[in-house]
């Protein structure tokens, strides 16, 4: 029996990614907007010093610099909090990067998502950025739940020539997932099966949603767990299944649930199987404190998925 | 590093692959005077578009493209061409008569100008046509992008330019400031131009009431050095273009003070023909004019 992998922030994945492409050729530069310390991305800067840049505090800059990379054949990786990119730069996103030659090859990893940035407050907490991605039309929208997923995923867009944007958090959570894991962009992944309701989650919720699914199973509810990392492309069938196979779903983010994963299954079950759907997220602005208080503050516990579950299965006819 | 006497360093010069015989200042004007018929025809035919901000531009753009830019329009991607980038994007009817003209595709597309089914669209989409290096219409962002061109041209030993062009109006955008500080910083004067069409009009009406500017305070105060001229006079802006090739560690902005809507009386200094399309007579006056040469 091995150890359990220590808890690590997903956005500790972002340089050993890095790092990865390049050993396997892939041709990345990367760029910060003085915020490497905790993007991580003065980790890769250090080994190669030649592909990486700090642009200042100028996340606009950032994208353009960014886009003229991709033009020229490079895959550019750009890094902020997820409140600043694509935030301060959306528009930078959408005409220099979204709209030419249909998508350029620039890789957003916006690091310190959602509500857990903890003590900085609302003004840090993003909790539309995956929002404003999923407009941007040729862009994947990736929200890994661990290290190992964040790890691969920001991999898996780094191989790719298509924008994207992957969302990293900033505390240290447990392990989901050990190397024998395979992240496909658009797959999503089953943690635990279950008949009577489906729990929908990406990034740190999707922790929460297993210890969920084992408070159900206590009071004899069946509750399947499914790890949608990625919300565009999202994973239809993965959707239609749950639908089809479990008759009641509750989607859970660290997000609005204006645009958000929610927002992208409850439009594939509208146009597949309608299904009563129940969406646990964050629509207010936060306040400062401990990550894992402002979990208890904004209701993304256990508790809150296991009673909507119990809400959504007494909906089924 | 070695330094050749137009001003590229750094790595050996590949030769100009489209031969042009030096051209005369006459034989220039004549050509920028068949970019104004073109714009003017373009806004025409369209009903739409801005011919103000392309008629100003017109000598900056003709002495560039046949005398300084190296390029090859029958190989427009090729990766050591320099680049041009129209950061003014609204200035389409410019960009597409040049390049047209330059030889990049047929003066025919041109009539297509902002159809359904054209690839000259209002406003540039990367790619569309040979020779559209950026998207842009939403202003401030050429001079970032060309910024990742340079780094990127650094980090392949490339040796190109790429010049920039604004507008003084798109000044006004706080991320010109962001990649203007970024261009000395990163040490890319070598590598970088920029151009400013100083014509003192925008959208809503004379720049000096909209958002008061000085452009050349502004720029020197980012550390760069700053070119004036004549953006009419084509000597004087094939001059101005020179001194900016001339490596030094200072970027260069050429900062050419012009006439909006220039060659053509009724739009001339007239924040009206920002963008507006002139109408039958309008039209029949404005090429009268334009063939009478500048006065």
């Amino acid at each position: 029996m091995t150890a359990a992998p220590p808890a690590a922030a997903t956005r500790e994945a972002y340089p050993v990614a890095l790092l990865e492409l390049v050993e396997q050729g892939i041709d990345v530069v990367a760029l910060d907007a003085d915020l490497s310390v905790s993007t991580m991305g003065y980790q890769f800067g250090e080994k190669h010093p030649d592909r990486w840049h700090t642009v200042g505090v100028a996340e606009a800059n950032m994208v353009g610099i960014a886009a003229g990379f991709a033009a020229n054949g490079k895959t550019a990786f750009i890094a902020s909090f997820a409140s600043f990119l694509p935030g301060r730069c959306f528009d930078q996103l959408r005409t220099s990067v979204a709209q030419p030659r249909g998508g350029l090859n620039v890789k957003c990893v916006a690091s310190h998502g959602g509500v857990t940035v903890g003590e900085d407050g609302m003004s840090a907490q993003a909790i539309e950025d995956v929002a404003l991605a999923t407009t941007l039309i040729p862009f994947d929208v990736i929200v890994p739940a661990d290290f190992e997923s964040a790890r691969q995923a920001i991999v898996a867009v780094g191989k790719t020539t298509r924008p994207a944007y992957v969302r990293t958090g900033r505390p240290k959570v447990a392990a989901l997932y050990d190397s024998a894991y395979r992240f496909e962009i658009g797959r999503a992944h089953v943690l635990r099966p279950g008949t009577d309701v489906t729990l929908i989650a990406c990034g740190i919720l999707v922790g929460i949603a297993v210890e969920a699914a084992a408070q159900l199973a206590a009071e004899g509810v069946s509750a399947r767990v499914l790890d949608m990392a990625t919300i565009k492309p999202i994973d239809r069938e993965a959707v239609l299944a749950a639908a089809r196979e479990t008759g009641a779903i509750v989607t859970a983010e660290e997000h609005q649930t204006h645009g958000g994963l929610g927002t992208a299954v409850a439009r594939v079950l509208a146009e597949t199987v309608p299904t009563p759907i129940a969406f646990v997220g964050v629509d207010r602005y936060g306040t400062s404190g401990k990550w894992d208080q402002l979990l208890g503050y904004f209701e993304l516990t256990p508790a809150r998925l296991a009673a909507a579950a119990r809400e959504v299965i007494a909906r089924k006819r | 590093m070695h330094l050749t006497g137009n001003g590229r360093c750094r790595y050996p010069l590949f030769p100009m692959p489209t031969s042009l015989a030096p051209a005369s200042i006459a034989e220039l004007t004549q050509v920028a005077q068949r970019v104004r018929v073109h714009i003017v025809n373009m806004v025409f035919r369209a009903q739409s578009g801005h011919p103000g901000g392309s008629l100003s531009a017109v000598e900056l753009g003709v002495s560039l493209f046949w005398k300084h830019l190296r390029c090859d329009p029958a190989n427009p991607d090729w990766p050591d061409r320099d680049r041009f980038i129209l950061s003014k994007g609204h200035a389409t009817p410019f960009l597409y008569s040049v390049l047209a003209e330059r030889g990049y595709f047929s003066p025919e597309l041109l009539d297509g100008f902002r159809t359904l089914g054209s690839p000259l669209q209002g406003h540039p989409s990367m790619g569309a046509a040979p020779g559209v290096e950026m998207s842009s219409g939403s202003l401030g962002q050429g001079l970032s992008f060309a910024i990742g061109h340079a780094l990127s041209g650094r980090l392949d030993r490339r040796d190109f330019h790429c010049w920039v062009m604004m507008g003084d109006g798109e000044l006004n955008e706080g991320q010109v400031w962001e990649a203007a500080m970024a261009v000395p910083h990163f040490g890319l004067g070598d590598r970088i131009i920029a151009i400013v069409d100083r014509n003192g009009i925008q959208n809503d009406g004379f720049a000096d009431t909209i958002m008061r500017t000085n452009p050349p305070a502004m720029w020197a105060g980012f550390g760069w050095k700053v070119i004036e001229c004549d953006g009419h006079d084509m000597a004087a802006v094939d001059q101005a273009l020179s001194e900016a090739e001339r490596a030094e560690e200072r970027p260069r902005v050429v900062v050419a003070h012009t006439v909006k809507g220039r060659g053509v009386s009724f739009m001339e200094n007239n924040p009206g023909f920002h963008g507006k399309a002139p109408t039958t007579d309008q039209l029949a006056q404005a090429l009268t004019e334009i063939a009478g040469g500048l006065r």
